[in-house]
């Protein structure tokens, strides 16, 4: 009865140059209709694990199955089918700068479907008016503030109703309220129009406030995961401090360097 | 042990050496690799050709005012500094073949596509390289667009169908700048200046040649842009860096593809 998970990732390793290695045996298994937390400090490789899981980056081992199909086997004409079904929110938006909101949602509409004007028009309007902003669907990029560009963006990743939606750091630099209503809004359109999500982020109250369940990763390795209430009981040292956002624990404040006594006495040396 | 450090120092010179030509090479067959991915995906940018016609607008109508002003300034000097040298001979009349063939032949071409380089190639380098520093070549990789066919493909087209209608252009209105100058002004026999120059100026050898070049200097100057745009690292100093590389480079390339295009061109019809 249990229908095969969305994302299925066993002991992948990924570098961008040989012998510094970003990822280390990762294993995920993300459910059909859930939403699902990367969640570690900035560096820490869960970007890099998005982008394999879109099929930008090919792992050096280990497999990866997304929607059905093997990442790594596929060429370029079979990944941009798979993009086909999944929608990416981006850190700061991307929208298309020189189209119209209304356009930028329109956007793959045009490009992939053979839907005549008055349909795209009516669709576009209605993803639009899924994230409020139907009224603004007139303005350009530069018009929007960030909470509302970001909303316009989220749009233009559901355009298509993709299965699988996939979100960068999708609440960095908003304001509170535009905050709360993305989170909101991701829950939302991942319940109504039944996708799966994977939330890459650091912002542990309101990531943790829509998720099912939470990786967390550092060093490019998955240190722990479980849903967010057992995650916030964890005694694991790196969960700890990084839910509870403390400045000292296994993550060190300082960056590693020399004896601070003796790179002052190299600069009275020095001088 | 002096001459160990010698031996360290010209071995580390030469290695930043071989560095610097392996790269320059990796990078010359990158650029070509994408050239021929370029063309091979152009078939979006004239399916939809009004993807092209917005190009052509942004790099080919929005040059047209520096364009129109160089082109009637250096038609204008033309016509003095030529009448200057022509008078002494006493054939002052043939003004009119000095002014056209110098610009048609050349400096229609070469100077519109400097300012062509600076004026647009700048800018559509500029612009992919903002639009790759923003994600947005990003997110239509993920929205399963092929970026190359999408953006670059039109630009390049637009770049390549603007260049030679620009070097057009621009010969017309210096010719006309010439001609202010040398008939208006100077008062040399606008019947000798029209009549001469029409005798003399040969449509396949002049005109014909002059178009080849320009169209060649717009290959160059839309691809080397394009090129840049696309291979800028996504930082503001990045998009930066590319923007002057394709200045300097594409200036370069139209100063030495004219060289050998003249060579090839006009020695051979000479000699002939």
């Amino acid at each position: 009865m249990s229908r095969p998970p969305i994302v299925e990732i066993e002991d992948l390793s990924f570098g961008y140059e040989p012998g510094r290695p970003v990822l280390h045996g990762i294993r995920l298994r993300i459910e059909p209709g859930t939403v699902v937390g990367v969640m570690g400090q900035s560096g820490c490789g869960k970007t890099t694990l998005l982008r394999i899981i879109a099929g930008w980056l090919k792992a050096q081992s280990g497999r990866a199955r997304v929607l059905g199909e093997t990442l790594g086997a596929l060429d370029e004409a079979r990944i941009f089918a798979l993009r086909r079904r999944m929608g990416m929110l981006f850190q700061f938006g991307a929208l298309f700068t020189d189209m119209s909101a209304y356009d930028n949602v329109a956007f793959q509409m045009h490009e992939h479907t053979d839907l005549p004007p008055e349909m795209i028009r009516d669709l576009a309007l209605l993803k639009l008016e899924a994230v409020g902003l139907r009224g603004a669907a007139h303005l350009m990029p530069a018009e929007l503030s960030g909470g509302m560009a970001r909303r316009v963006a989220l749009a233009r990743a559901i355009a298509l109703d993709p299965r699988l939606m996939l979100y960068d750091e999708p609440f960095t630099g908003l304001d509170p309220i535009s905050f709360g209503v993305i989170a909101r809004l991701i829950r939302r359109l991942n319940d109504s129009l039944g996708q799966t999500s994977i939330i890459v982020s650091h912002d542990v109250e309101e990531c943790f406030g829509i998720v099912d369940y939470v990786y967390m990763m550092s060093a490019g390795r998955i240190v722990a995961e479980g849903t967010p209430e057992s995650l916030r009981r964890s005694e694991h040292p790196f969960v700890h401090q990084f839910v509870h956002g403390e400045p000292d624990g296994p993550i060190p404040f300082h960056y590693p360097a020399p004896g601070y006594a003796a790179d002052l006495e190299a600069g009275a040396a020095g001088g | 042990m002096a001459e160990r450090a010698l031996l360290a120092g010209l071995r580390d010179g030469l290695e930043r050496l071989g560095g610097a030509a392996t790269s320059r090479i990796w990078r010359l067959g990158f650029a070509s690799r994408f050239f021929a991915h370029m063309l091979l995906h152009s078939g979006t940018a004239f399916r939809r050709f009004h993807l092209t016609v917005r190009e052509i607008y942004f790099a080919g109508v929005l040059s047209l005012i520096i364009i129109l002003v160089s082109g009637l300034f250096v038609g204008m000097v033309l016509g003095l500094q030529g009448y200057h040298t022509l008078q002494r001979y006493g054939s002052s009349e043939a003004l009119g073949i000095l002014v056209a063939l110098s610009l048609v032949r050349e400096l229609g071409p070469v100077v519109a596509g400097l300012l062509f380089a600076s004026r647009a190639g700048s800018a559509i380098t500029a612009e992919i390289g903002l639009m790759k520093a923003t994600e947005q070549i990003a997110a239509m990789e993920m929205m399963a667009v092929d970026p190359i066919a999408r953006v670059v493909a039109p630009r390049f087209w637009g770049g390549v169908i603007s260049m030679p209608l620009l070097a057009a252009l621009f010969s017309a209105m210096g010719i006309f700048g010439g001609y202010l100058v040398g008939v208006k002004l100077i008062g040399v026999d606008e019947g000798a200046f029209w009549s001469q120059m029409q005798a003399a100026v040969d449509v396949r050898e002049d005109i014909v040649n002059g178009i080849i070049k320009s169209v060649v200097f717009g290959i160059a100057v839309a691809w080397i842009a394009v090129f840049e745009g696309y291979d800028a690292q996504p930082t503001a100093e990045g998009v930066s860096s590319a923007t002057t590389r394709t200045v300097v480079t594409s200036s370069l390339a139209i100063l030495a593809l004219d060289f050998v295009l003249t060579a090839f061109m006009f020695t051979g019809g000479n000699g002939g």
